[in-house]
């Protein structure tokens, strides 16, 4: 009767029931939708637009009127921020997509044909992983240009393999199951075996994987605009505002204080949500 | 073992030629004209002209890939900085101290903050001093280093006045750098060393030895620590990596005189010879990283050296 009862949950469901009883990946969750939320409704939360200078008002330390400051143009600093989780979730969301298809694609076809072809993607794969991932996104950025596009090609390319090896290392568990014999014996075709019957079996590890991914692109994007590599100005990217409020900081420190945290708190619900996806979707922790 | 070693220093020469294909190959489709680079601005088409010819600039792909392969191996040149005219090896090698006296500082910090908390924290699991160090790591985990290196410098030399802000040139001047770069490594290895020991803790043969009325301390330090190393050896590699990754931003904002900042002015003024032998001299170090840890494996479990043949 039990175990009745418990088959009629999807594991999807099931995973959620297990994720809410962790009460920080669930703080995670929620600060994930309100940086959502707020990159969605950024025209009705800020005060101010973006590039809107107000040089009278300029060097504002945290008021009223100006709950953030204002930046050297007299910028709402708020505003920026607020304005600012646009382009970091994109970036984030983008750079992580560009990475779980081609990065996926590639570990499901090493994983599964095996042989050369496995062999000649994951030296490959081994090749790229020899360059820091950081310094691997630097150099793209730099024989590509600044740029939001090129940001998160660049953020992307350099976090493909490790999708690649999560894939492949799945694939090459799943593969051999009697479900994907069956399926080859009755004539499907390797692509169709492939996407509907081999990856999404292999889901879980890329979910947890690609939530902690977004962490790094955000991180790694905002790495490149704080050295110039990114986004350009007047658009509000964290990092480069960062980059323009170092050099204030003897006089107006509060400027480098609320991008910076803004960064530490998205990428702090990202991981947290992340180890928390990591508990759930865990077989051996599973009753 | 021996054998292992050097088959895996041979593996290293491939692999090393192929990342010097992939960054020749980033540095060559970069917009602008280097032979424009090196003339400058104001030079006439006839001088770009007869600059590219003589940096070889015309010449296909693959020749251009070759010749700088080849003066790599038998002359050890990186080729000419477009900007200083010097030899990009003389540029890199006047800067790798303070790179590697950074990364060397961050890494040590890191081990000896990160491992001793993770292993008070896994023999006390839930008290508040591992809940509180924990919080403490998932925080240390998200810290941007350029955010945190900003701090840092805000408290401890603006308004404290305690630590230089730049600079690398004394042992004062190397903490506040260090602990920026290596925040993120405490973090990881106190995470990693306390999930591990935990693993051990609860093994069969553990109890034995408590059993034996063995002293808690030899207990966690001899019998614990030692059989949880191999996971804690694995994230101290992968953390080097991405250390010498954060070195590039870490100098940045210290405004330390290192490969990476090298690199960064390099990439700003175009001058690309000088990224590309940094992001070589980098994943080199990181390869010979990797190739140590992995022997220290060996080292620390006998089973794993039986497999290295």
């Amino acid at each position: 009767m039990n175990q009745k009862k418990e088959k009629r949950y999807s594991l999807t469901r099931e995973t959620f029931t297990r994720l809410m009883k962790n009460r920080l990946a669930m703080f995670g969750l929620f600060i994930l939708c309100v940086l959502v939320i707020t990159a969605i409704f950024a025209d009705q939360i800020a005060p101010y637009s973006y590039d809107q200078m107000d040089l009278l008002n300029a060097y504002k330390a945290p008021c009223k009127g100006h709950i953030f400051g204002t930046d050297e143009f007299g910028r709402d600093i708020f505003s920026r921020v607020v304005y600012g989780s646009r382009i970091s979730l994109k970036v984030g969301f983008i750079a992580v997509s560009i990475a779980v298809v081609a990065g996926g694609l590639l570990g499901a076809v090493a994983g599964y044909y095996g042989g050369w072809t496995d062999n000649l993607i994951m030296r490959a794969m081994d090749v790229i992983m020899s360059i820091p991932a950081t310094l691997l996104a630097i150099s793209i950025a730099a024989a590509l240009g600044a740029g939001l596009t090129n940001l998160m090609i660049a953020t992307g390319i350099a976090s493909i393999p490790t999708y690649a090896r999560i894939v492949r290392a799945s694939v090459l568990g799943i593969k051999e199951q009697e479900f994907v014999e069956a399926a080859r014996a009755v004539g499907t075709r390797d692509f169709t075996i492939l996407c509907k019957h081999i990856l999404p079996n292999c889901l879980a590890p890329i979910i947890v994987q690609a939530t902690l991914g977004v962490a790094f692109a955000i991180l790694t994007a905002a790495g490149l605009s704080f050295i110039g590599l990114g986004i350009e100005p007047p658009t509000p990217e964290w990092g480069a505002m960062l980059s323009n409020a170092r050099s204030y900081i003897r006089d107006y420190s509060y400027m480098c204080l609320f991008p910076g945290l803004a960064i530490a708190l998205t990428i702090f619900s990202l991981n947290v949500l992340g180890d928390g996806l990591r508990d759930a979707l865990d077989p051996k922790l599973r009753q | 073992m021996i054998k292992y070693i050097l088959k895996r220093i041979l593996y290293l020469i491939p692999v090393m030629l192929l990342v010097t294909l992939i960054v020749f190959f980033l540095m060559s489709i970069t917009k602008g004209d280097p032979a424009r680079i090196v003339v400058g601005e104001s030079a006439s088409l006839e001088e770009v002209e007869a600059m590219r010819e003589s940096m070889g600039l015309n010449d296909p792909f693959f020749v251009r890939y070759l010749r700088y392969v080849r003066d790599l191996f038998l002359h050890g040149d990186l080729g000419t900085s477009y900007k200083s005219g010097l030899p990009v090896m003389k540029e890199i090698m006047s800067a790798l101290p303070s790179t590697i006296k950074l990364s060397l500082a961050a890494i040590i910090i890191a081990i000896l903050v990160g491992i001793p908390i993770g292993i008070i924290s896994a023999t006390k699991q839930y008290s508040f001093f591992d809940n509180f160090t924990m919080i403490l790591g998932l925080i240390g985990i998200s810290m941007p280093i350029f955010w945190l290196g900003l701090l840092l410098i805000l408290l401890f030399s603006v308004r404290l006045g305690w630590f230089p802000p730049s600079g690398l040139t004394s042992f004062r001047h190397v903490i506040l750098p260090a602990f920026a770069l290596g925040t993120q490594s405490i973090a990881v290895f106190a995470r990693m060393t306390r999930s591990s020991m935990l693993e051990v803790i609860r093994q069969d043969y553990i109890r034995t030895v408590r059993a034996k009325g063995q002293k808690e301390s030899r207990i966690t330090l001899d019998h614990v620590l030692r059989n949880a190393l191999v996971p804690i050896v694995t994230v101290v590699g992968i953390q080097f990596g991405n250390l010498l990754g954060g070195a590039v931003l870490c100098e940045t904002i210290f405004s330390i005189n290192g490969v990476g900042r090298l690199m960064v002015d390099a990439i700003k003024q175009r001058d690309f010879p000088v990224v590309q032998g940094g992001v070589l001299f980098i994943s080199l170090a990181f390869c010979l990283i990797n190739l140590i840890i992995d022997i220290a494996y060996a080292f620390l479990d006998p089973k794993i050296k039986s497999q290295y043949k």
